[in-house]
């Protein structure tokens, strides 16, 4: 907001807005700091107080052309600028462009005696003086505190801050005072009571030996804002709050795929893959091949030629590409041509925010089409189940406005349930693989399925996988009378049926050979018997011809006795007839 | 650094009354420098207060030099003022501040190093 934008508004706008250009901050406090007034900054010693004041000028001058006032109470100016020149931030340079004034208010209580009234116009002069000579618009009190310590005189001091606040509204400066914090209030002194338009507190808190920084606005007259406690952290680019609470679930649902990298199982989900901007659970147990799929996803991106993020939390960067490599996944190559970038850290260098916002950074800087967490169940060892769900929510949401697609893995133990992931985070997640181990026969064999893919009609079968030279191959799915079977059981039976197989040929075969010889003998035996039945034919025609010609030949030598003998034809009639007519005939003939 | 001294401090000088030998060991002897913004009651009644004190304990031995913050808010820095009226000791060394209207003579005394604390 700027200070055109300010003076131009009308009051029925509301409360005008500062942005500080922290970071996150804008966001939570839906626009920055009340334009105008003066806020409280309170926390600990070490929260980050004075960096958050400084951020808020530097920033102001950099970005929005605001020049401000220093005024610090506790560092000097030479102090201030080594301590935030590892920040980046040049104060030097700022001062020589008169966008900054460094002004060290030194309080030595033991030089001070103090005899009747005063007041510290002095101070009022001073700070008005740095804020016309540069036209600030910003201010920073830090830590105004020092003045009850330095100062005897509590009442006064107290009087006079009343109006300095007061002065500083009046000189429509948008002013950040710091403040320690007290035993169980917000400031030592109470100086919440006079800055009453927002407070903001930040926290440093330490949990299982692990630092987090919090922010909250506890207090902020006049506008809605985010009431929770924010994350934040200090890196060599300053302060940065974490805005990613509640991104809901407005996000958009592309229709694109991305595939697997595998081509087989692209072809189990639908053929396509799984859908942009989806997020990707693979879960196993240990040495079941997870990474080797993440690898697989990358990689298919990168050959896209789409960018991909790797987040490793086991594995150095040359580790992974030397282990993919030796199954044939080049990833180093995409290193070089910068389109993948590794990012390892143990789980346990942050908090569980700090890697959100690591993350969160890489990805605002990479912009990847890819990401891949390698596993998310480290992240227990740094926060409980609830601090890494709420952790992997906030992750995923904001994955999913960016339309990233997100390949998450997750070991699970031996003991447990394979279903059970174990940060629960299953139910966040668009699709499922489950990669598991199969134990049998006195060995561990692959398997992977799908055990969701939502809005994706995917295959249901489990499938063996093999890690070869060329990376992962999915099998055919072998499903017997006795269940799936896999490794050496899996080809024990396919050669088992092999040998079914063929002694099946062979007695068919065997079959059809018996089949022929019976034809042949059926065939030689009717042979045999039509030999026989011509022969005995030819025999029964030969002894019957023979018995006709005997008969014949008794007749006629029958005939020929009779003739010779001249018998008389009456001695039987037959014979004679017959013996007439051949006589006859014979006569005749 | 230096500021030039309001009327009152020179006048005040020129009543002394002293040699002017004197007048210059004096001047290394007591260095007052008293801060003030504008000419308000409480300035005027510390001016008072001091040249009191200073006539009555250091005659002939001290130059007091009047600061309007009003005028010259940068000098402010130099000698980390942040109240009004604010009385510095620049000689002798060590730098003594003592701050108020200087009513209480007794304190201003210890406070300048005079009396014992």
């Amino acid at each position: 907001m700027s200070r055109q934008v300010r003076r131009n508004s009308k009051p029925l706008k509301g409360l005008q807005k500062e942005r500080t250009g922290i970071s996150g901050f804008d966001e939570i406090t839906r626009g920055g700091l009340p334009a105008g007034r003066p806020t409280l900054i309170c926390g600990s010693a070490g929260a980050g107080k004075t960096l958050f004041a400084m951020e808020f000028l530097v920033r102001g001058a950099l970005l929005y052309d605001e020049p401000g006032v220093f005024m610090s109470f506790e560092e000097s100016d030479e102090e201030l600028t080594t301590n935030v020149a590892s920040l980046g931030f040049d104060l030097n340079q700022l001062v020589a462009d008169k966008k900054l004034i460094l002004d060290y208010v030194f309080i030595e209580r033991s030089e001070i005696e103090e005899t009747g009234e005063y007041d510290l116009e002095a101070l009022f002069l001073r700070l008005g003086h740095a804020i016309d000579s540069i036209g600030a618009q910003r201010v920073v009190l830090d830590t105004l505190e020092a003045l009850f310590a330095a100062l005897p005189n509590e009442a006064i001091v107290r009087a006079e801050l009343r109006r300095l606040f007061r002065w500083l509204k009046e000189k429509g400066v948008t002013a950040v005072i710091t403040c320690e914090r007290g035993d169980g209030t917000l400031t030592r002194y109470g100086l919440e009571e006079y800055v009453a338009d927002c407070v903001i507190l930040l926290d440093h808190r330490v949990e299982n030996q692990i630092s987090t920084r919090r922010v909250r606005i506890v207090k902020y007259r006049g506008t809605s804002h985010g009431t929770n406690e924010y994350p934040f952290f200090i890196d060599d680019r300053g302060f940065s709050v974490l805005p990613i609470t509640s991104l809901g679930l407005s996000h958009k649902a592309p229709t694109e795929f991305v595939s697997t990298g595998i081509p087989r199982l692209d072809t189990m989900l639908n053929g396509r893959g799984f859908y942009k901007g989806s997020s990707i659970i693979v879960s196993g147990t240990a040495g079941t091949g997870k990474s080797t799929l993440a690898a697989h996803f990358v990689e298919a991106a990168c050959k896209r030629g789409e960018r991909a993020l790797f987040f490793a939390f086991e594995e150095s960067q040359e580790q992974i590409i030397r282990n993919m490599l030796s199954i044939g996944i080049d990833l180093e190559r995409f290193v070089k041509k910068g389109l993948l970038k590794f990012q390892n850290s143990r789980p346990s260098a942050w908090g569980l925010e700090v890697h959100l916002a690591l993350i969160h950074q890489a990805i605002t800087d990479f912009d990847p089409a890819v990401v891949v967490v390698d596993p998310i169940t480290n992240f227990l060892a740094v926060g409980d189940r609830m601090q890494t769900k709420s952790m992997l929510t906030r992750l995923i949401d904001f994955l999913k406005l960016k339309q990233i697609t997100g390949m998450f893995t997750s070991l699970t133990s031996a003991e447990g349930a394979l279903e059970d992931s174990e940060v629960e985070v299953s139910s966040l997640m668009d699709a499922w693989l489950l990669v598991r181990t199969i134990e049998a026969n006195g060995e561990r064999n692959r398997g992977l399925y799908i055990l969701k893919a939502r809005g994706i009609a995917h295959s249901n079968q489990v499938r063996e996988f093999l890690m070869t030279e060329h990376g992962i191959e999915l099998l055919d799915a072998y499903i017997g009378a006795d269940g799936v079977l896999m490794g050496s059981a899996r080809s024990s039976q396919l050669a088992r049926e092999r040998a079914l197989d063929v002694e099946r040929q062979q007695l068919t075969a065997r079959k059809q050979r018996e089949l022929q010889r019976k034809q042949e003998i059926f065939e030689a035996q009717l042979q045999a018997l039509k030999g026989q039945y011509e022969s005995e034919r030819d025999a029964i025609l030969r002894e019957l011809d023979e018995e006709q010609s005997r008969l014949k030949i008794a007749a006629d030598q029958r005939l020929e006795i009779a003739r010779l003998r001249k018998a008389d034809d009456s001695q039987g009639t037959k014979i004679d007839e017959n013996g007439a007519r051949k006589a006859r005939k014979g006569a005749a003939g | 650094m230096k500021s030039t001294p309001i009327k009152k401090s020179s006048r005040r000088k020129a009543s002394n009354g002293h040699p002017p030998q004197a007048a210059s060991e004096a001047l290394n002897h007591w260095n007052l420098r008293l801060y003030v913004a504008g000419q308000t009651p409480r300035s005027v009644t510390a001016f008072k207060n001091l040249k009191d004190i200073c006539e009555e304990y250091l005659k002939g031995q001290y130059h007091i030099e009047v600061i309007d913050l009003m005028e010259n808010p940068t000098l402010a820095r130099g000698d980390q003022i942040l109240a009004v009226p604010t009385l510095v000791r620049k000689l002798p060394q060590p730098i003594r501040k003592i701050i108020g209207d200087l009513s209480n003579t007794e304190r201003v005394l210890v406070g300048l190093d005079i009396k014992p604390r």
